[in-house]
């Protein structure tokens, strides 16, 4: 016989059961380790090829040469699609995509990163 | 009483059925629809042109962003026809897990879908519920790929990302426990009465029209079409692999639910077959930035029906054209056969059966109306006139709505 009240059963059941949510901002979240985020740039592993910089669908890096072997990367997070082909792109391994997604930012200018030979993240100087 | 009056209804551009914009203007007769016109356009992108400009590997990422749902199946299309045009043989390997990826997706795809129809008919425990068994599969895409929507797993001659042992049996483990969810939404699609009353019989599409109309996907298969390019055309590793195509004759909402239901069932044989059968080895191959002149077809089962893609090769490193064909596309014309003579009340439900994405659908409308004068610089006025006449012709007139708007100030 057919009747209404199929699923009841499962919900009465879901009553005593642990909320299948999380309490995000309250609980950390944890991404897989090989989770494309957040990217990161070696200084000192680049050799200022642009080969990322070519491939990049959005145009989000841009590489510069500050100096004699010395390179910066401007990575605009704004832009960044968190594809990940630069990472694929690079053959000295110089980017990396870390497992890092809280990106939210009021300032839109928070989110242009430069990492420079301090291999320390700075805020882009406004232009 | 007015029941000699016809009304046209404006539904959308603001989410008809879905949450994404489309025209609809429906004629009704009471609540009876009479006829639908449907207005594509309102969310055209310009993706087809914007791949001339971009390279092979950026279009990738472009081609991805087609559609949220099916972006592996946008992307792996594309990439066909681009390995096709080079002539380049992919491993193995890479062909298996593209197939892994492209089952995940479906399994995701269709508890969404079953998750929104669920919504369109007022069973929203049925939305909760199916939405909650959906984040075991997207937790394991965003696991095997690193991202939970736009995987990005494909590229020109392979994939990027192999997968580990460990990773398959986490895969083999969340199959399990969705196989005996999804056996509980099999019987609760074909035993629930709100779903059997409430779907039977809306939407209907006999075999024949849907030949006629070139229906695609579960909307076909429902109907008794039985039609899969998994199977009449395998691509990836589909040859080699053992699956039923899963076909119905209700020829309704219900059948599209049923076949979709069933056809999860499905996808898991295929995912344990993949993974049992997955052969050792490299998962690319390098490919010359430069693509040989050339182009081709390539068709692809999409989780709503076939998507075909187009690609033309110069030898340079951008294509020179690009053209996709959305299963939406295709199955656009069905929805209008299925609305005539049905009630408003099952438009909802009927346009969210075919699983609509009308970003993927959308094309450009261009209006050309002296074919001698290839520009024309139109003058606000003559605008102004042109959309009046417009909408006269259509049946509504706003010339004197200014006066009547007056006049009902004034009382």
């Amino acid at each position: 016989m057919i009747r209404p009240g199929k699923m009841m059963q499962e919900v009465l059941r879901s009553i005593f059961k642990k909320p299948a949510t999380s309490k995000y901002p309250a609980e950390k979240l944890e991404m897989a380790d090989n989770y494309r985020g957040k990217l990161k740039f070696f200084p000192e592993k680049c050799v200022g090829c642009k080969m990322c910089m070519k491939d990049c669908p959005t145009g989000a890096i841009v590489i510069v040469k500050t100096g004699e072997k010395q390179f910066q990367a401007q990575i605009d997070n704004s832009k960044c699609i968190f594809c990940g082909q630069c990472v694929d792109s690079c053959f000295k391994k110089a980017l990396l995509c870390t497992s890092d997604v809280e990106l939210a930012q009021l300032d839109r200018e928070k989110l242009k990163v430069v990492f420079q030979d301090e291999s320390r993240p700075k805020d882009c100087p406004k232009q | 009483m007015h029941d000699s009056h016809k009304f046209n209804i404006p539904m959308g551009p603001q989410h008809p059925a879905l949450k994404e914009p489309e025209g609809f203007s429906v004629a009704l007769k009471g609540e009876k629809i009479l006829g639908v016109e449907i207005r594509l356009g309102y969310n055209h992108r310009g993706i087809e042109k914007a791949c001339e400009q971009n390279t092979y590997t950026q279009d990738l990422y472009l081609i991805e962003r087609v559609c949220g749902i099916c972006s592996h199946t946008h992307a792996t299309c594309f990439v066909q026809a681009i390995e096709e045009i080079a002539g380049i043989q992919v491993p193995k390997r890479a062909l298996y897990i593209r197939t892994l990826i492209a089952e995940l997706e479906r399994v995701h795809s269709h508890l969404l879908w079953l998750g929104v129809a669920g919504h369109e008919i007022g069973f929203d425990t049925l939305l909760m519920y199916s939405w909650r068994d959906r984040e075991i599969v997207m937790d394991i895409l965003a696991m095997l790929t690193g991202n939970r929507v736009n995987y990005g797993m494909n590229t020109i001659g392979g994939v990027r990302r192999d997968i580990t042992p460990e990773q398959a049996n986490d895969v083999l483990k969340a199959v399990s426990q969705l196989e005996e969810r999804t056996k509980y939404y099999i019987d609760v699609a074909t035993k629930e009465t709100t779903i059997i009353k409430r779907l039977s019989g809306v939407g209907v599409v006999s075999y024949d029209d849907a030949v006629r109309l070139e229906a695609v996907g579960p909307t076909g298969r429902a109907s008794g079409l039985d039609r899969d390019v998994r199977r009449d055309d395998p691509y990836a590793a589909y040859g080699e692999l053992d699956f039923k195509v899963i076909t119905d004759n209700h020829c309704d909402v219900f059948g599209r639910t049923i076949v979709r239901v069933k056809e999860l069932m499905e996808s898991y044989k295929i995912i344990r077959q993949t993974i049992a059968n997955m052969p050792q080895g490299p998962i690319v191959v390098k490919v010359a930035r430069k693509i040989p002149a050339g182009e081709a077809i390539s068709r692809y089962e999409a989780p709503r029906g076939e998507d075909v893609h187009y690609v033309k090769a110069n030898g340079s490193e951008m294509p020179e054209r690009v053209k996709i064909r959305a299963p939406t596309l295709a199955n656009i014309q069905v929805v209008k056969h299925m609305l005539k003579d049905r009630y408003l009340a099952d438009m909802p439900i009927v346009i969210a059966a075919i699983d609509p994405c009308f970003s993927c659908t959308d094309r450009m409308v261009s209006i050309e109306y002296d074919s001698n004068k290839k520009n024309e610089t139109i003058s606000w006025a003559t605008l102004h006139d042109y959309s009046i006449r417009w909408h006269r012709e259509r049946g509504t007139d706003f010339t004197d709505l200014n006066k009547r708007f007056k006049a009902g100030l004034k009382v």
